[in-house]
This record gives C-alpha cells, sequence and structure tokens, in this order.
C-alpha cells in the first residue's frame, strides 16, 4: 500500500510541451507512472511523450480519464492552472512550481473551498519535489534511484533534504510506502497533519518521518495531533537550528511569529507529543532505522 | 523587496492616506529648500534608509529654522545610521526626506501582514501606537485588534469602521480612518505587498489624521506583474554580495564564519549549516543555486562565494533531482580553472549524473577533496577551514 498514488493512478502533466514539462514527464513515464496525458493551452491535438496533448484540462479528463495532475507551469500562470485542476474535479494535483505570488496562492485557496469536502482536491505544494510511492508511480521531480519500497512514510517540506534523508535510509536499507512533498512555500495546499490523517490509515507504513524546518506553526499543529491520536512512532529533523533569525521579516510580522517557530520551540513540542528528534542531519537514516527495529 | 519610507508614502497617498507636506533631497541645499517650500515653523529632518528604529539611531530630528535643517541634512548626508535592525555595518545615508510637523494628540499603530495560518491578509492595529509591534505586543497584548480579510470580497466597509471603533478616534475622523484601513488594503492587494504598516498614525491636535511614518514590502515572486514597484528598489541599502547574488538570479545570505557554502534547496542549504556548526565550524555564506543550474550559473555562483574575504574554505553540497551533477562539476571546474583559488574547496555530490559529476571533478586533476557524505563533508570543510587559518596567521608571523 502507499497514499495518494500507485500504479493505478491516472496521471495529465500541464505544462507537458515546456522544457521541464516534456523532460520531467518522459522521466516519470520511464518511471513506470501511468501519465494519459497533457495539457498545454493552444497545442491541443499535438502529441508529447507519447501522450495526447489538450488545450484544457476537462477536455484530458473527458478523454483519458485522468485522475491526478501534476503542474509544470511557469509561475505567472501556476495559480491559474491549479484552479482549473480543481475545476475539472481532479482528485490530486502536485504543484512543482516555484516562485508563485503570495496572493495568488490565497486566491487559490480561497477558490478550492467551493466544492464539498468529499469533492475537494488533495493539493500538494506549490513549491515542492512532489510524490512517489516507490515501485509505483512518481508524480514530481525526485531522483528516482535512491527510493526503494518498504515501511517509511516521509512528509517534507524541503525536496533536496528529503533526498538526503531517502539516501541514508537506503544505505541502512529502509525504504519507504510513500514519499510526499508538501512545499516550502508560505501558503501551501496540504500540511503536515493531513499528511499524517493518510499515514495513519496506511497499513504498509510503519513509521513516519517529517523533514521539517524553521517558519510556521504546522510543526506545532502536528505535535498537537500526533498527541491526541497518531498510533504510529515519529521520527522528525527540523533544519535551521543554526540560521539566523530572519532579518528579512517585517515589523508587522513579528505580531504572528508565535510560540512555536524557532527550532528549538519546535523540537520541544515534537518532543513533548513524543517524537524522536534527530538533532544531527547525518543521523537521520541511522535513527530511523534504530526506531523501526526497536 | 524593501524600499523607503517616502516612497511608501508616495504610494499610500495614491490610495487616499493623508500624508503631511514634504520633499526628498539629495543635499543639505535641497534640503533647506524644501523646508521653505513646505513652509511653516517646524520640520521633520529624517534619514531615508531601509530599516525601521531610525529615531533611536539619530536617523530623525525636530528641526525649527531652515538653517537648522540645512545642518542636520548636512549630518545625516554619508553617515552610517546603525538602528537595531541594520547589524553592525549599518546603512549608509543617500536622501534625506524633509516633512512639516504636526502636533500630535494621539499615536495609533496600523498593519497588515500576510497571515500564513490564516492563509489570507491580516490587519493588525493598536491605540498604543509610536512603539514597534513587538514592544506593544509584549507590553500591552490586550491592545492588539486582529481582523482577518475574507479575498473572495476583500475588505467590506463594517470591517474596517469596526477597526476604527475600536482603535477609538474621534467621531469626527470615524470615516476619514475607515478610507485609511481600506486604503491599505487596496494598496496591499493592488501592489502584491506582503507587509503595509503605518506607525504612527496620527490623530492631530487640530483634530486631522495623518500617517507619521510608512513602510511597506513587496512580494519578489510578483515583482514581474509589478514594474512600478520593481524600479523602486535602491541596490545601496542592500548586502553588496547579496545585490550581486539577486543580479545574477541567484539567493545569497552573508553570514559571520568562515565556510562558503554552496547548497541547492533552501531545507538543505539550513541543514548544511547545522552539519557544519555540529562539527566545530560556522558558515560564511550560503549560497542557494536553485533547481536546473547550468555549469555557467554554477560558475558564476562559485566566483560570487570565494569573492567573500572571510571564506577559509568552500563546501558544494548538491543533491540533484532536477539539477545535474555533472554540470555543477563542469560549472566549478570551469570557474577554478578561469580564475584558482588560494583556499581548499570540499565537494559532496549525490543524485542525478553523480557518477558523471564525479569523473569530471576527478579528471580534472584539481585539488579538490571529495566527499561521499553529509558527515564527511562537513568534517573536511571544517578541518580545512581551521589548517587554512592556521597557515595564513602563520605566512603574517613570517613576514615582516
Amino acid at each position: 500500500m502507499s497514499v495518494l498514488v500507485d500504479r493505478n493512478t491516472t496521471v495529465l502533466v500541464q505544462g507537458i510541451t515546456g522544457r521541464n514539462g516534456s523532460f520531467h514527464a518522459q522521466k516519470m513515464i520511464a518511471y513506470g507512472t501511468n501519465v494519459v496525458a497533457g495539457v498545454t493551452p493552444g497545442r491541443g491535438g499535438s502529441r508529447v511523450c507519447g501522450v495526447p496533448v489538450f488545450n484544457t484540462v476537462k477536455e484530458a479528463v473527458h478523454n483519458t480519464g485522468a485522475t491526478a495532475s501534476v503542474i509544470l507551469v511557469p509561475p505567472p500562470f501556476a495559480a491559474d492552472a491549479i484552479m482549473e485542476a480543481a475545476d475539472a474535479a481532479m482528485k490530486l494535483c502536485v504543484a512543482i512550481t516555484d516562485g508563485i505570488p503570495a496572493q495568488d496562492m490565497i486566491r487559490v485557496k480561497r477558490y478550492m473551498r467551493r466544492y464539498r469536502a468529499e469533492d475537494s482536491m488533495r493539493l500538494l505544494g506549490p513549491n515542492c519535489a512532489g510524490i512517489i510511492s516507490p515501485g509505483k508511480a512518481m508524480l514530481g521531480i525526485m531522483p528516482a534511484e535512491i527510493y526503494t519500497a518498504g515501511g517509511v512514510g516521509l512528509i517534507g517540506r524541503s525536496g533536496t533534504l528529503s533526498y538526503e534523508a531517502t539516501a541514508q535510509m537506503q544505505t541502512l536499507g529502509v525504504g519507504l510506502s510513500s514519499s510526499v512533498g508538501i512545499g516550502g512555500d508560505q501558503i501551501i495546499g496540504s500540511s503536515f497533519v493531513d499528511i499524517l490523517k493518510l499515514f495513519n490509515e496506511d497499513k504498509d507504513t510503519r513509521l513516519v518521518l517529517m523533514v521539517s524546518e524553521i517558519g510556521g506553526l504546522q510543526e506545532s499543529q502536528a505535535a498537537e495531533f500526533i498527541r491526541h491520536g497518531f498510533d504510529k512512532p515519529v521520527v522528525a529533523y527540523v533544519a535551521g537550528a543554526s540560521a539566523p533569525k530572519g532579518r528579512t521579516m517585517g515589523h508587522a510580522g513579528a505580531i504572528i511569529s508565535a510560540f512555536g517557530e524557532s527550532a528549538d520551540e519546535k523540537v520541544e513540542l515534537l518532543r513533548e507529543a513524543g517524537v524522536t528528534v534527530v538533532c544531527d542531519p547525518s543521523e537521520i537514516g541511522a535513527t530511523v532505522a534504530a526506531v523501526m527495529n526497536s | 523587496m524593501d524600499i523607503h519610507e517616502y516612497q511608501s508614502k508616495e504610494l499610500l497617498s495614491r490610495f487616499g492616506i493623508p500624508i503631511p507636506r514634504g520633499g526628498l533631497a539629495y543635499s543639505p541645499e535641497q534640503a533647506a529648500y524644501r523646508a521653505r517650500e513646505i513652509g511653516g515653523e517646524r520640520w521633520v529632518v529624517k534619514a531615508q534608509v531601509h530599516s525601521g528604529g531610525r529615531g533611536k539611531a539619530g536617523g530623525v530630528a525636530l528641526c525649527h529654522t531652515e538653517n537648522e535643517v540645512y545642518e542636520t541634512a548636512d549630518k545625516l548626508f554619508g553617515a552610517r545610521l546603525v538602528t537595531e535592525q541594520t547589524g553592525g555595518t549599518g546603512k549608509v545615508v543617500y536622501r534625506v526626506y524633509i516633512e512639516g510637523a504636526v502636533s500630535i494628540a494621539k499615536e495609533l499603530y496600523l498593519g497588515l501582514v500576510l497571515d500564513r495560518t490564516a492563509e489570507r491578509i491580516m490587519v493588525v492595529a493598536s491605540q498604543s501606537g509610536g512603539m514597534e509591534i513587538n514592544e506593544i505586543s509584549r507590553t500591552r497584548p490586550d491592545s492588539i485588534i486582529r481582523s482577518v480579510i475574507e479575498p473572495a470580497v476583500g475588505m467590506p466597509v463594517f470591517q474596517a469602521r469596526e477597526i476604527a471603533f475600536q482603535l477609538g478616534v474621534p467621531l469626527a475622523l470615524i470615516n476619514e480612518t475607515v478610507e485609511v484601513i481600506s486604503g491599505c488594503y487596496q494598496a496591499f492587494e493592488q501592489l502584491d505587498a506582503t507587509m503595509v504598516e503605518i506607525n504612527p498614525l496620527v490623530v492631530t491636535e487640530e483634530g486631522s489624521l495623518f500617517a507619521l511614518d510608512a513602510k511597506m514590502t513587496f512580494d519578489d515572486n510578483a515583482l514581474f506583474r509589478r514594474p512600478d514597484v520593481a524600479e523602486l528598489r535602491d541596490k545601496s541599502q542592500e548586502d553588496p554580495r547579496e545585490t550581486r547574488a539577486a543580479d545574477r538570479g541567484l539567493s545569497y545570505v552573508g553570514l559571520d564564519g568562515t565556510i562558503g557554502c554552496i547548497v541547492n534547496g533552501g531545507g538543505l542549504a539550513m541543514a548544511t549549516m547545522d552539519m557544519i556548526k555540529l562539527s566545530g565550524g560556522s558558515a560564511a555564506n550560503f549560497l542557494d543555486i536553485g533547481g536546473g543550474a547550468s555549469p555557467e550559473r554554477m560558475a558564476k555562483a562559485f566566483r560570487l562565494v570565494v569573492s567573500d574575504q572571510n571564506v577559509a574554505a568552500v563546501l558544494i553540497n548538491v543533491f540533484a533531482g532536477i539539477n545535474r551533477c555533472d554540470w555543477v562539476a563542469e560549472g566549478l571546474v570551469q570557474a577554478i580553472r578561469r580564475d584558482p583559488v588560494g583556499v581548499p574547496i570540499v565537494v559532496r555530490l549525490a543524485g542525478a549524473y553523480v557518477d558523471e559529476g564525479r569523473r569530471i571533478i576527478s579528471q580534472s586533476g584539481l585539488p579538490i577533496i571529495h566527499a561521499s557524505t553529509l558527515a564527511e563533508a562537513a568534517t573536511r570543510v571544517v578541518k580545512a577551514a581551521q589548517s587554512a587559518n592556521v597557515a595564513n596567521d602563520v605566512s603574517r608571523l613570517i613576514k615582516p
């Protein structure tokens, strides 16, 4: 088992005719992902990477039955692409694009609330590496060779740091059920809590690794959630213990930087919730392996 | 992106925010001329630097004669203003703003921020204006008014009116306060700001309302569609290393240690800094090459990192997904061949095209130290930086 994606997930790539779009679509297909369509407005009727291209997401869904979308659209147009996916009733949307204006994401999140909860699209990202269920499907831009199937569910705010943790685990023979990138932006589709809920229900996931960092209150919400009703062991690493305090942080921003945003506070909150917190980033893999075997 | 006070005021006045009469000066003569132009008997001379806390640092002065305006401006021009926010090096004053002084009856605080938990714009206001917002939240937390704006409809009048009444302005000024709050929201939304702050917003003894100080910051990701905001950038107020990096499309953070770091991705960059610290060293800077970095981009990044005088050793830690290790290696080799460097270099590559990358480095014959894990990379670079420092000290001792 795995969460959100597997061999049967039918995938379309928005922005497939772009340089990034076609390059990563090709890699996803090579991994065995069931990519069935691409979407680029104005390029409908052509074929890229062996799949048909459509002008609109609805047209692509109608013709191919795709249920998940990967956004590889440049930042000025990415928010619009996400809303188009939501309106075409996609189940899952993975937004890889980095650099989407914050107010565009405010609009996207507001727009997505027009659907009933059970019809609502699950959004991952933006500014994430995507999601992979090793051996089944990859909807993202990660280096596939470091992923082996196993019992760890990974949730990461940072793509490259998640790769680092994954590679450490692979060396020790520890594999993943799914690795879920939630993205590094201020406003994102899914939080740690959202994905923890999914991993709690997944039979193959025996342990969850949180790859986290300073800033925001997501970790304190996750700690609260883990304390009340998460059944599996959790290991976490919080990057940025040595980072300087936000110099670019505006004045009025100080008012919302509540307790729980610094690395030390996050570590404290997570430990109190029973999470095994790793302080040395080179020991993430070894710690996961030790907790798995205990 | 940050802008100056006078620029924020100019932008906000277009949205109906009342500001005192004022003018910008680039010289003491111009400052005195501006005072005459403005008229009145008292003027405030304000250093324009990208920082709060200017008053405490001596960057704001009340003057009673044109001559005093001249003298004050003369002292400010070229001075390095060190505030609580600038760090020890401070910021140089190249522009001075002259404003007609007003008599203050009441000081209020009005701010708008992006609230990441609510995923919306939030108004933060208080009757205790004039001091920093973190000071207000420490000393008078109960005075803080918070109000989140629904993005689909924007800000309804009643919401601004509620805030105006909570701020306790005189009845005659309620409508004007509503216009100020709504105007700030319009400016925030239409200009892609990440913060708007009026502190203080004052009620004068004559019963008028003025934004006495104003600060705006903007979303870098939205500058492409706000060219009139983008052109307000003042590079003289930025760390020159960060400016050079930004001009080359790279993200750079200058720090105080001795190890230069080139990494891809913010999370891995922070983890690398943590690892260096755990190994007993400290980072001089870190540069994020981002995704899809070409060899040319990598070469630029490397030159930028080694141009920092404090760098005693360089660590390159790239875990390639959307990047390619061979391009990173090629860029590095290119940069060193063109411009040999005197500091040790440690390279740790992983991910896409890693074998090709390692081959390029080993075949180059350059004295690059290889590391295969994060821990190994950090240990080696800290050791290299320490011995480089010792070597420097010894050579200084030997020289007369």
